[in-house]
């Protein structure tokens, strides 16, 4: 019997939830306001719904084809009416460009979190809760490739696979991945000896199951916090690569590729490198404005660091 | 009596040496097999994942003589375990194999273009200790205020900035637009042949050889390359250094030294920061492998003849065994790096020293 005068935010707040449903959105609601009182993660987060709203509409949103342009009349114009950003050497225009190129930066982001970050996971929660020689074996494998600097490892990957932007994702997962397992190991490591893995294991239930169902949901919260703080690297990766001429290929309207095509008319019309690149700045500076929220609001004990 | 007096500390100095000999050993096991892991995939990039690399050393129109000479010559006829024990018996003499490129053996082109690269990193990683260390004690003794949101701003930007297209924009208004600095590459053409390289360190032969002209002329074409790593690893530093500072402000020593009296000064610097200083040390050196690792777009933008730009334009000739040196070097340094960073850890906080 719920108090009748008890307010929307008291249900939420209340120390003595009646269901499991009521605890769940208490603690949601809580993490939101810790979140929401930090003024530069909520910036983060606008500008990351709003990448995701431009590559969804891209179609709509784009004044301009991004790959026909009018070599005739509107080659490398400055910005301008019509042409906000101006146009590039083949005369398409350069915002319709951005526009789908968002699509690109966003797609090379989820799909590296959805490949590393299961990887990183399963490597770490299995060689936290196995110990042992297990655990030796997957951390010995997880520090060879931490010593490794990132983006050499990508660049020497993507050289024996061949530039692509399928294969730049590939290389960028095969880098990404052991910091996770780091993480999900230094996790499970501090959950493996409590009471409640000792109550499920005492009711017979397998080490898949434990490490499954029982630990793995416990170090989601701060792998997502990770990955979403590594999601700036990832996309200066891949725009790197793109640079290099080993990311996505041209026409394809990617962010690093562009600065490079544009960087032969930096002199002059310097606008062609400069407007990718600062795509790719306010992106990866929302992707660490949210990142760092996300720290404050779901881990409160890293907060004052 | 006395011979259980004299026997007692000896049998626990024994235990000492033998417990570092032991901690010692396993660090050299650790060191060696992150070491063989490395050569491991080097090894699978260059030999597995190409679906033929012997195509991927001589190009695809090579006449069928020749594949089959290199294939033999690169033992590709063994199976792979004998294959890697050739490849790292190479490797750890020091043979990476020919570049194709420069038809030279590669460890001769990277020990031509390390130095290139060792001096920009250095260079890069002294400005941005030199920026970041102060900024951010800064930030942390005046928490919360604008001072630190803007240390904070300027840092997370430094994170997110794509460094290739600063560089561009920097060459654009330094040197294009402005002529502050000198343009692309490491020294101009006039010194070309006055000058005398001994170290490899163009600022270093400079002042061993006296020649000042030629110490403006490369001081003008490092420092625009060197403050954009600055820039970057200061961005790094500067956060650390908070951390760390603030974690010190709250110990209880400091709450003591103010109750002496000591000036806010003489506590922050000679006793938060000094005893920040250790962790410091490792953030700098772990800095400073990141810039090595920076250097590769750098160098491309700045034309800067590294080890950077050596691996990305073997990369766009297909020059798979310039590629893998390469990889090989910068990880090699990576793991010297950190286990150097480790050691002077352990050397210069006695915390550590005792277990």
């Amino acid at each position: 019997m719920r108090d009748v005068t008890m307010t929307r935010r008291e249900w939420l707040l209340t120390d003595r939830p009646q269901s499991r449903m009521q605890a769940r959105l208490g603690r949601a609601y809580v993490a939101w306001r810790r979140f929401t009182a930090n003024r530069l993660a909520v910036i983060g987060l606008v500008i990351i719904l709003g990448l995701v709203v431009l590559a969804a509409f891209a179609p709509l949103l784009a004044p301009h084809s991004p790959y026909i342009g009018d070599l005739a009349k509107a080659r490398l114009l400055s910005p301008g009416p019509g042409h906000w950003l101006g146009t590039d050497d083949q005369g398409r225009d350069i915002l319709s460009r951005l526009i789908y190129g968002s699509r690109l930066t966003l797609q090379v982001v989820l799909l590296v979190a959805v490949i590393a970050a299961p990887i990183g996971l399963l490597v770490g929660t299995v060689a936290g809760y196995a110990g042992g020689w297990v655990d030796a074996v997957l951390m010995r494998i997880t520090d060879i490739f931490l010593a490794f600097p990132k983006l050499v490892l990508a660049l020497a990957f993507v050289a024996a696979l061949g530039p692509g932007i399928g294969n730049a994702i590939i290389a960028i997962a095969i880098t990404s991945w052991p910091p996770y397992a780091r993480i999900a190991r230094a996790e499970t490591l501090t959950v493996r000896n409590s009471d409640y893995i000792l109550a499920v294991q005492l009711m017979g239930a397998s080490p898949w199951r434990i490490v499954l169902r029982h630990i793995m949901p416990l170090c989601i919260s701060s792998l997502i916090v990770r990955v979403t703080l590594d999601m700036a690297g990832i996309i200066l990766t891949a725009a790197g690569l793109g640079f290099l001429g080993l990311g996505a290929q041209p026409p394809l309207p990617e962010w690093g590729a562009m600065i490079a095509s544009g960087r032969r008319f930096i002199l002059d019309q310097w606008w062609v490198a400069a407007a990718p690149g600062f795509a790719i700045l306010i992106v990866s500076l929302g992707f660490n404005l949210l990142g760092d929220g996300l720290r404050d609001a779901l881990d409160p004990r890293g907060s004052g660091q | 009596m006395s011979m259980m007096e004299t026997r007692k500390p000896a049998g626990r100095a024994r235990r000492r040496a033998y417990g570092r000999l032991k901690s010692v050993a396993g660090f050299l096991v650790v060191v060696a097999t992150t070491y063989l892991g490395l050569l491991a995939v080097t090894f699978f990039i260059g030999r597995v994942v190409p679906i033929d690399p012997v195509l991927a050393i001589v190009g695809d129109r090579a006449p069928a003589h020749v594949v089959e000479r290199v294939r033999l010559e690169m033992g590709l006829n063994l199976p792979y375990y004998q294959q890697f024990w050739l490849y790292m018996k190479g490797v750890l003499s020091g043979d990476f194999g020919t570049s194709v490129l420069t038809t030279n053996p590669v460890m001769t082109d990277i020990r031509r273009v390390f130095p290139a690269t060792m001096e920009l990193a250095t260079v890069g990683t002294i400005i941005g200790a030199l920026l970041g260390i102060p900024l951010g004690v800064l930030a942390a003794v005046r928490r919360g205020s604008m001072s630190d949101q803007v240390v904070r701003i300027v840092g997370l930007v430094g994170y997110s900035v794509p460094i290739f297209w600063l560089g561009l924009l920097a060459l654009l208004v330094f040197y294009a637009r402005l002529g502050w600095v000198s343009g692309p590459g490491r020294i101009d053409v006039v010194f070309e042949y006055t000058f005398t390289p001994v170290t490899g360190f163009f600022l270093l032969d400079a002042i061993i050889n006296r020649d000042w002209a030629a110490f403006r002329d490369i001081l003008s074409h490092i420092i625009l390359p060197a403050s954009l790593l600055g820039y970057f690893s200061m961005a790094y530093i500067s956060r650390m250094t908070r951390s760390f500072m603030l974690n010190e402000l709250g110990q209880e020593y400091i709450v003591a030294a103010r109750a002496k009296g000591l000036s806010e000064a003489r506590i922050i610097w000679g006793h938060a920061l000094r005893n920040a200083a250790v962790p410091l040390i490792t953030v700098i050196a772990l800095s400073y492998a990141g810039l090595l690792e920076g250097s590769v777009l750098t160098e491309t933008v700045f034309a800067w003849p590294g080890l950077g730009l050596y691996i990305t334009n073997s990369l766009q000739n297909a020059d798979m065994n310039a590629v893998l040196g390469g990889t090989i070097v910068i990880g090699s340094v990576f793991i010297a790096i950190n286990l150097l960073s480790d050691v002077l850890y352990r050397m210069l906080d006695p915390r550590t020293r005792t277990r």
